[in-house]
C-alpha cells in the first residue's frame, strides 16, 4: 500500500465557510468503496475538499456533501472506482461567493 | 441565401463564464436570439480562477470595461519566488510597462466578475436560464446538433456554443472528444484572506489601488509538478496551488494530500507573514487544463463550437499562468463565427469554419503552438521542483551569511554549491527548457 503523509489540517472547517446547497436526496458522485485500494488513495491525495477519507484501520468514506464541482476526481479515476459523477440537481451545489 | 429551420433560438450557449458571457454578448450585439443556460445560481457561482486576466482581449470586446468591470487591482508587480523548506528567494519586478495599456492586467473574483459579463450580455439582449445544467446535446438524424436538453426541457437551437469549463462532459459524452488525461490537468486549491487594503499595498510595496502577482515553485508541492499562486485583490489575496494530477495522485512521487501542501504551503516561514491576520472566507477547487496545444479537442462541430477551457485554452508557462485571456477571444470568435453562418444560411461545421480560422490565425492557437513542448519538458523537469530551490538556497546562505569564521573568495564559496550538481547537467537542463519556452 502507497503512503498518505500524516493530516494536520481540518479541511471542514474551510469549507463550513463556503456557501452550499446541499442535495440530501440525490448523490451526485458515486465511488466504489470496495475497489482498488491505490485507486483510492489517489482520491485522498488529489481531491481538494478532503472528501476521500481513510482511518488508521483502513476504513475509507466518501461525503459528496462539501464538493467543490472540480472533477479532478473524475480526471484521477473516471475509469476505475467512480461509478458516477454529474452535475448536482437544479439550483444544488457549491456557490463562489469570490471565486 | 440558404433557409435555417425554425429553432426556438438561433444560439444557444451553455455556461457564463468569460468564453460563454463574452460569445452571447457578440450574438446578441449582432441581433441575434441567444439563450444562455448557466448551471450556477448565478454567473460565477461555479467558477473559480487563481486569478489574473491579462485584458487585451477584453479590451476588444468591452473597450470601457476599466471603467465597468469589478476588477480587483492592476496588477504592476510581478514576484517569482524558490522555496525551498525553509528559504525563499524571491524576483520582484514593477515597471511602467506592465500597467501600459493593451499589456495591463488584473486580479479579479469570478463571482463578481463573472456576473457582470453574464449583465453585458443581458443588456445586449441575451436570455438566461440560471441554476440548471445541460445534461445532453440534441442532435438530428445526420449528427448536427440542434439544441439542448435540460432536465425535462428540450430547446432547440441553429447553433450550439459549448463552454461548461474545465470539466468537459458534455464534450465527451455528446461530440467524442476525448477525456482529458491526468498528465494535461492539475487541480488547483485556492483560500481567499480578507485583510485591509493599505495593509495589502504595505506589505507588497504597491501604490494605492495596485497590486502584485506571485507564482511560487518548490517545496509549495513538495517536490511535485506544480506551483503556488498569490493575487492581491482589492481587500483580499488569494493565495493556493496547482499540481499535476498524474503526480500528485501517484504514491511512488507524491505521499502528501493536496489540503496538506496547501497547509504547509501557508505555514512557510515566507509566506505566514504574507497573510498574517487575514480572515478565510473561501476555500475553492477548480481544475487547470495544462497539456497547451496538444490537448485542444476538435472544437468546430456541425451545429456546435467549443470555446474555452472546454477547448483546453489554457497556457500555464511556469512564470506566467494564462486563461481568462484565450477565452475571452475564443468566446469572440465563436460568437462571431455564429453570426457569420447564420447570416449565410449554413450552420454546418462548413459553415461554422471561420471559427477556426480565427483562432488559428490569432495569439490563441499560436501562442499554444509555440510552447506546445513546455508542458512535457516542465513534467520531466524534476530538479526544478526540489534541487533547484535548495541550491539557490545554498548559494544565498553561502553569500550573505556572515560568522566571524576567516571567508573563502565568493567563487570559492559558489563552485561547490554548482559543482555536486554537475555544471554540464544543469547547463543541459536549462538549455532544454529555454528552448521550450
Amino acid at each position: 500500500m502507497s503512503k498518505i503523509a500524516p493530516i494536520t489540517v481540518n479541511v471542514d472547517e474551510a469549507l463550513a465557510l463556503d456557501k452550499y446547497e446541499v442535495d440530501e436526496a440525490n448523490a451526485h458522485i458515486e465511488v466504489d468503496l470496495e475497489g482498488d485500494l491505490e485507486e483510492f488513495l489517489k482520491l485522498v491525495r488529489v481531491c481538494p475538499a478532503a472528501l476521500y477519507k481513510i482511518d488508521e484501520e483502513g476504513n475509507r468514506s466518501f461525503d459528496y456533501a462539501g464538493c467543490l464541482e472540480c472533477g479532478t476526481c473524475r480526471i484521477a479515476c473516471g475509469d476505475t472506482i467512480i461509478k458516477k459523477w454529474e452535475n448536482p440537481q437544479p439550483t444544488m451545489g457549491v456557490e463562489y461567493r469570490f471565486g | 441565401m440558404a433557409e435555417l429551420p425554425e429553432r426556438d433560438f438561433e444560439v444557444i450557449v451553455i455556461g457564463s463564464g468569460c468564453a460563454g458571457a463574452v460569445a452571447a454578448y457578440v450574438a446578441a450585439s449582432a441581433g441575434k436570439s441567444v439563450l444562455v443556460i448557466e448551471r450556477g445560481n448565478f454567473a460565477g457561482a461555479k467558477n473559480m480562477t487563481g486569478g489574473r486576466i491579462y485584458s487585451h482581449s477584453l479590451k476588444k470586446v468591452f473597450p470601457d470595461f476599466e471603467q465597468e468591470a469589478p476588477l480587483e487591482r492592476k496588477i504592476t508587480h510581478e514576484r517569482i519566488a524558490m522555496l525551498n523548506s525553509d528559504s525563499e528567494m524571491t524576483i520582484d519586478f514593477t515597471s511602467p510597462v506592465l500597467a501600459e495599456e493593451g499589456k495591463d492586467s488584473y486580479s479579479v473574483l469570478r463571482g463578481p466578475f463573472d456576473q457582470w459579463l453574464a449583465e453585458k450580455a443581458e443588456s445586449a439582449g441575451a436570455e438566461y436560464i440560471y441554476g440548471i445544467a445541460v445534461e445532453e446535446l440534441l442532435k438530428d438524424e445526420s449528427g448536427a446538433v440542434i439544441g439542448v436538453r435540460a432536465g425535462e426541457d428540450e430547446i432547440s437551437a441553429n447553433v450550439v456554443i459549448l463552454a461548461e469549463g474545465c470539466n468537459p462532459i458534455l464534450s465527451e459524452k455528446c461530440l467524442g472528444n476525448p477525456r482529458p488525461k491526468a498528465s494535461q490537468m492539475a487541480v488547483g486549491i485556492k483560500q481567499v484572506f480578507e485583510l485591509p487594503a493599505s495593509t495589502i499595498e504595505d506589505r507588497f510595496l504597491c501604490p494605492e489601488g495596485e497590486g502584485a502577482a506571485m507564482l511560487f515553485v518548490g517545496d509549495c508541492t513538495h517536490g511535485s509538478v506544480g506551483g503556488g499562486f498569490l493575487y492581491t485583490n482589492k481587500e483580499s489575496i488569494s493565495l493556493g496551488l496547482v499540481a499535476t494530477i498524474s503526480i500528485a495522485e501517484d504514491g511512488s512521487r507524491n505521499e502528501v494530500p493536496v489540503y496538506q501542501m496547501l497547509e504547509d504551503f501557508k505555514n512557510h516561514p515566507a509566506v505566514a507573514p504574507i497573510i498574517r491576520g487575514g480572515k478565510l472566507v473561501e476555500h475553492s477547487g477548480h481544475m487547470v487544463p495544462e497539456g497547451g496545444y496538444n490537448m485542444v479537442p476538435q472544437y468546430v462541430f456541425d451545429g456546435c463550437l467549443v470555446a474555452g477551457e472546454t477547448a483546453g485554452l489554457c497556457m500555464n508557462m511556469g512564470y506566467q499562468v494564462r486563461g481568462m485571456d484565450f477565452a475571452v477571444a475564443s468566446g469572440q470568435f465563436a460568437g462571431e463565427a455564429a453570426v457569420a453562418a447564420l447570416d449565410a444560411g449554413d450552420t454546418s461545421a462548413a459553415g461554422l469554419a471561420s471559427y477556426k480560422q480565427k483562432m488559428e490565425g490569432s495569439f490563441v492557437m499560436k501562442d499554444l503552438q509555440t510552447f506546445s513542448k513546455w508542458p512535457h519538458v516542465m513534467e520531466e523537469w524534476d530538479s526544478m521542483f526540489n534541487d533547484y530551490p535548495t541550491m539557490v538556497a545554498e548559494i544565498f546562505n553561502a553569500m550573505f551569511s556572515v560568522d566571524g569564521q576567516p571567508q573563502q573568495p565568493l567563487m570559492k564559496r559558489m563552485m561547490p554549491i554548482v559543482k555536486k550538481r554537475g555544471l554540464f547537467k544543469l547547463g543541459g537542463e536549462v538549455r532544454k527548457a529555454v528552448k521550450a519556452l
